[in-house]
């Protein structure tokens, strides 16, 4: 019936079949629906059809009437009108219920829209799903959610990544085409890495945070997860811009970052489009603990980079190491106070027949969080406490400001740093997590981004062997504050003279 | 043993903006329950607070009021507790780096003048009310949320604690709530909680140094409350210390009722409030522009008007504080001087009337001084015309009453009307001295005895006659030369 709608298409594609009338948009949304009813990977949580098909019908008429009073469009840049997105669950949607994938929110109806899911709505595209995630944000292989864990679509044993893990595993397994996640420690570039996707995560305060659940709000950014650098730069152009329902939103003009993201550098030639363009490789980034198939990977993308005209120097970010335990004081503490706010008074779960106001409170969070919470919430709590601010918070701060001119210091050198997302593939899904220290430890490559508040993205660049399956390998290509297009460019490059982003997963228990 | 009471007040006064500190919804006061509670009031999931810059204008208009210093760049931090009228379950506040830093309050009591130094005086939002079972239709059982104080903008100014009597603290409330309604930045309404008061209290014998244990006396909303609940507080930690006793950190209510104050929690109950700096909010930076503009918006505070009211105008100190209590009360002193210009309508004059019948009119019929029947206009032209002799002031208190029952429109029509004008015809007057001296041959025995009491009664006898009319000093200068010669 919709065998024009094709499988694994990026954005660009669809907008393409949609501009040509190839399908209509609620076509392509009723696809997408039928395609999330069944997704075998547990990473939705909502569909409402009816509020997708009513969008995609007023997608439709926008199309119907700008395709009457258009010649096509100049350049790369194309209408996101019509195309469908699915947002992880962590931004409140008046729609769909609002999760953050606890049992605290469970059933949670939003009265407004996240900010950025307003700008995709307001740009055409139709929700059509609401997506599974780490509860309130919080870790690092999808495994903590309280509506369980989502699977890897390349090796269903495996772990999606995390927090964004539901956005990466839909896209991964062609269910959706893109989707929104957000990073506070790595959350849209690990899980993008792991599951072999397009993800970036801008500059802090790029994205507004306005209708985005807290987890800590001064590492909290939103981004695109999408199969290509140029379905992210549009995504990306799109969910940004200054919203002064944010006060830490940057007032800067809208930015379209798919502009001219085919040409060549400036001074550079076509045949070697990068040429001129310094990237840095951080030597902590490469030291013990990455794993050599990660490594293997890296080596051969930047061999790709250097051919397409990069120059790769040696940099460093001594303060690496000190990322982790400054990140973990600094993100608990702010989400002890962010998630203050679910107390069972006014909204979300309430614990039954409680004795008096400290029972209330003590029975609905107990019930209401789950232990990855619980145990952030009690760090940070320990942390702000009296006696203890001054070593660990203000001590982390100090932390937080030496990582920030690491980077700056970097950056004299080098355009742009590149290097693992992840020091290894994806684990297993029921891996012993008796410590969770070792899942702290492998944010060690993303942290200090968010620390210093840097775009910075993942591309794919290859896989590792887990038995007979395969789990993809992400490189991290971070940059200077602002410099989204840069980094945008330089992933459309390496797309361009690379297929690792056109490879799908097997079709091991994806639906057909 | 003597002791020394040490007193130090944190006052809670609530800006006058229209919006509140961190939402877009109304700070109107007595809506019905919630219905003016934004989202960002209710601290639904993903709300973010943005700065309402008037609250921090206010801030400023006080820092420039009390000469203390405006920081630059001062900080939001969470102050973090649970409490069901407190959806975020931290309080926004200013914690390490406050927006006013130091200043003074000129205050004067029997005791004479003297300032208060303040500590600081920080932005932050009030939080919710809890409603009890009864109140409002709560069913037994159960309590009930009102948001709509949520988020409403509060400036906590913060004294030194260097005041060492209750009349002192007292003075010192009432001298900073006519400041902050002065300059505008606060309705002063005590009633509806707009200007509260947590006083802290303790003891020392007298020539010590060191501080004694202090307690705080939290939300007192009344200024004979907060002098009462001081004195008892005070009087308690005398008692229990001369008894052998220690006084405990701890917050105490005062009982209005029972003249007593009550232990609320100790010290060993207080929270741990985890103050962090709030990362949603950039700091609030105050431009040396901005500074000048409100400096430049400022009326003439309380004090500067005082000293002018003195120097310029001739007035005692005791008139210009009376006359300065309020800027309603000031405005109408000036609108009364300016309508009687060129008619020997003087300060002095006007200050009298505006504390005497003006007041007393006003207190009767619980009116405020804007809200009164006589108008500048119609007092000056009254006391226009006791300058000019037309009436006596015994008179002019009468022509009064007629301009504030609304009888007439002006003091001329009253007079007219009623046939009030002072009779400027001596030999008329003349006649009636004589009549009165042949009619009181006692009382002039005793004038001529030297009994200034029987030349009153004289006096009296013919202004009776006169209706009030004669002029009473050309009446006692005629009956003295008639008993004279």
């Amino acid at each position: 019936m919709t065998a024009s709608i094709p499988d694994f298409s990026d954005l660009a594609g669809l907008a393409k079949g949609l501009a040509n009338g190839a399908f209509s948009a609620p076509e392509l949304t009723q696809w997408t629906l039928r395609r999330l009813a069944d997704d075998g990977l547990n990473a939705v949580l909502a569909v409402n059809p009816e509020a997708s098909l009513r969008q995609a019908e007023a997608a439709q008429a926008q199309l119907t009437s700008a395709l009457a009073g258009r010649a096509g469009s100049p350049g790369l840049g194309f209408s996101l009108c019509g195309l469908p997105i699915a947002h992880k669950d962590i931004f409140v949607t008046r729609d769909w219920p609002t999760t953050a994938a606890s049992k605290i929110l469970a059933g949670y109806m939003s009265p407004f829209d996240a900010t950025v899911v307003e700008k995709l709505r307001f740009a055409g595209m139709v929700c059509v799903a609401k997506l599974n995630c780490d509860e309130f944000a919080m870790g690092s292989g999808n495994t903590h959610s309280a509506y369980g864990p989502t699977k890897n679509p390349w090796d269903h044993r495996a772990i999606p990544g995390g927090s964004s893990g539901g956005s990466a595993a839909a896209v991964a397994a062609g269910l959706v085409p893109a989707a929104t996640g957000t990073d506070t420690g790595g959350s849209i570039r690990q899980p993008a890495a792991m599951c072999g996707l397009t993800g970036i995560k801008p500059t802090y305060g790029r994205a507004s945070r306005w209708g985005m659940i807290a987890y800590a709000s001064s590492l909290d950014q939103a981004g695109p997860i999408a199969r290509t650098a140029l379905d992210c730069a549009v995504l990306l152009s799109a969910m940004c811009g200054f919203d002064q329902k944010d006060s830490t939103s940057l007032e800067l003009d809208a930015e379209d970052f798919a502009a001219g993201i085919d040409q060549p550098l400036p001074q550079a030639k076509a045949a070697t489009p990068l040429g001129g363009l310094r990237i840095g490789l951080p030597k902590e980034f490469f030291a013990d603990g990455l794993s050599a198939e990660v490594r293997a990977a890296i080596d051969a993308a930047l061999a790709e980079l250097t051919r397409l005209g990069a120059h790769i120097r040696e940099v460093s970010l001594p303060r690496t190491g000190l990322s982790i335990p400054a990140y973990y004081v600094i993100a608990p503490a702010e989400a002890s106070s962010n998630l203050s706010r679910f107390d069972g008074v006014r909204y979300g779960h309430r614990a039954a027949d409680p004795k008096d106001l400290m029972d209330l409170y003590c029975r609905s969070r107990a019930e209401g969080f789950g232990h990855e919470v619980k145990r952030r919430i009690l760090i940070g709590t320990f942390v702000l406490s009296h006696g203890y601010y001054d070593a660990y918070y203000i001590q982390a701060q100090r932390v937080r400001r030496l990582v920030a001119q690491d980077f700056d210091a970097a950056f004299a050198d080098c355009d742009l740093i590149a290097g693992p997302v992840a020091p290894t593939v994806a684990w297993d899904i029921d891996a012993p997590t008796t410590n969770p220290l070792q899942e702290y430890l492998a944010d060690i490559y993303t942290l200090g981004v968010n620390l210093a508040g840097l775009p910075a993205m993942s591309v794919p660049v290859g896989f590792g062997q887990a038995g007979a399956a395969q789990r993809p390998i992400g490189m991290q290509l971070i940059g200077p504050r602002l410099k989204e297009s840069l980094l945008l460019k330089t992933a459309y490059h390496l797309q361009a003279a690379t297929d690792w982003h056109t490879r799908t997963p097997p079709p091991v228990g994806r639906s057909a | 043993m003597n002791w020394e009471i040490v007193i130090g007040l944190e006052c809670h006064v609530q800006l006058a903006t229209r919006s509140k500190i961190f939402s877009p919804a109304s700070t109107e006061f007595g809506a019905a329950p919630n219905t003016q509670a934004h989202m960002v009031d209710m601290a639904l999931p993903g709300v973010l607070p943005v700065m309402n810059r008037e609250a921090a204008a206010c801030a400023i208009r006080f820092g420039l009021a009390v000469g203390g210093a405006i920081a630059q760049r001062s900080i939001f931090a969470r102050k973090n507790y649970f409490y069901p009228d407190l959806p975020k379950g931290y309080q926004i506040s200013q914690y390490e780096i406050p927006v006013v830093s130091g200043g003074q309050v000129r205050i004067i009591t029997d005791q004479g003048q003297r300032s208060i130094e303040l500590t600081r005086a920080h932005l932050e939002e009030d939080a919710g009310k809890s409603l009890h079972e009864g109140v409002d239709e709560i069913p037994s059982g159960c309590s009930g949320i009102d948001l709509n104080r949520a988020g409403t903008p509060l400036l906590e100014i913060v004294s030194e604690p260097v005041m060492r009597s209750a009349k002192e603290a007292a003075a010192y409330a009432r001298a900073l709530h006519t400041l902050v309604t002065w300059i505008g930045i606060c309705d002063g309404n005590l009633q509806e909680g707009s200007f509260r008061v947590d006083a802290n209290v303790s003891v020392r014998p007298v020539g010590q140094q060191a501080f004694g244990t202090r307690c705080e006396i939290k939300n007192l909303n009344s200024f004979r409350f907060l002098e009462r609940a001081i004195e008892v507080e005070a009087q308690r930690q005398i008692e229990l210390i001369e008894d052998g006793g220690a006084v405990t950190q701890e917050t105490r209510l005062y009982d209005p009722d029972a003249e007593q104050t009550r232990a609320m929690r100790s010290k060993e109950d207080a929270h741990d409030y985890r103050y962090f700096p709030d990362p949603d909010l950039p700091p609030l930076i105050i431009s040396p522009d901005w500074i000048e503009q409100i400096r430049s918006e400022l009326p003439e505070l309380p004090e500067a008007l005082r000293t002018r009211l003195s120097q310029e105008f001739g007035l005692s100190d005791y008139d210009a504080l009376m006359v300065s209590a309020t800027r309603p009360t000031v405005d109408y002193f000036f609108q009364v001087i300016r309508a009687g210009e060129g008619q020997g309508v003087d300060a002095k004059l006007a200050a009298n009337w505006i504390m005497g019948d003006v007041a007393s009119n006003l207190n009767r019929e619980g009116l405020d001084i804007d809200q009164t029947k006589v108008s500048a206009a119609q007092l000056a032209g009254l006391i226009a015309r006791v300058a000019d002799g037309t009436i006596s002031n015994k008179i002019a208190r009468d022509v009064f009453a007629s301009l504030w029952s609304g009888e007439y429109p002006t003091a001329d029509a009253v007079i007219e009307a009623k046939g009030l004008k002072q009779i400027q015809d001596s030999g008329l007057i003349t006649g009636f001295v004589d009549e009165v001296i042949a009619a009181n041959p006692k009382m002039v025995e005793e004038f001529k005895a030297g009994k200034d009491k029987a030349l009153n009664a004289l006096v009296g006898q013919v202004m009776k006659k006169s209706q009030g009319k004669a002029n009473p000093q050309q009446v006692t200068e005629l009956i003295r030369s008639r008993l004279h010669s």
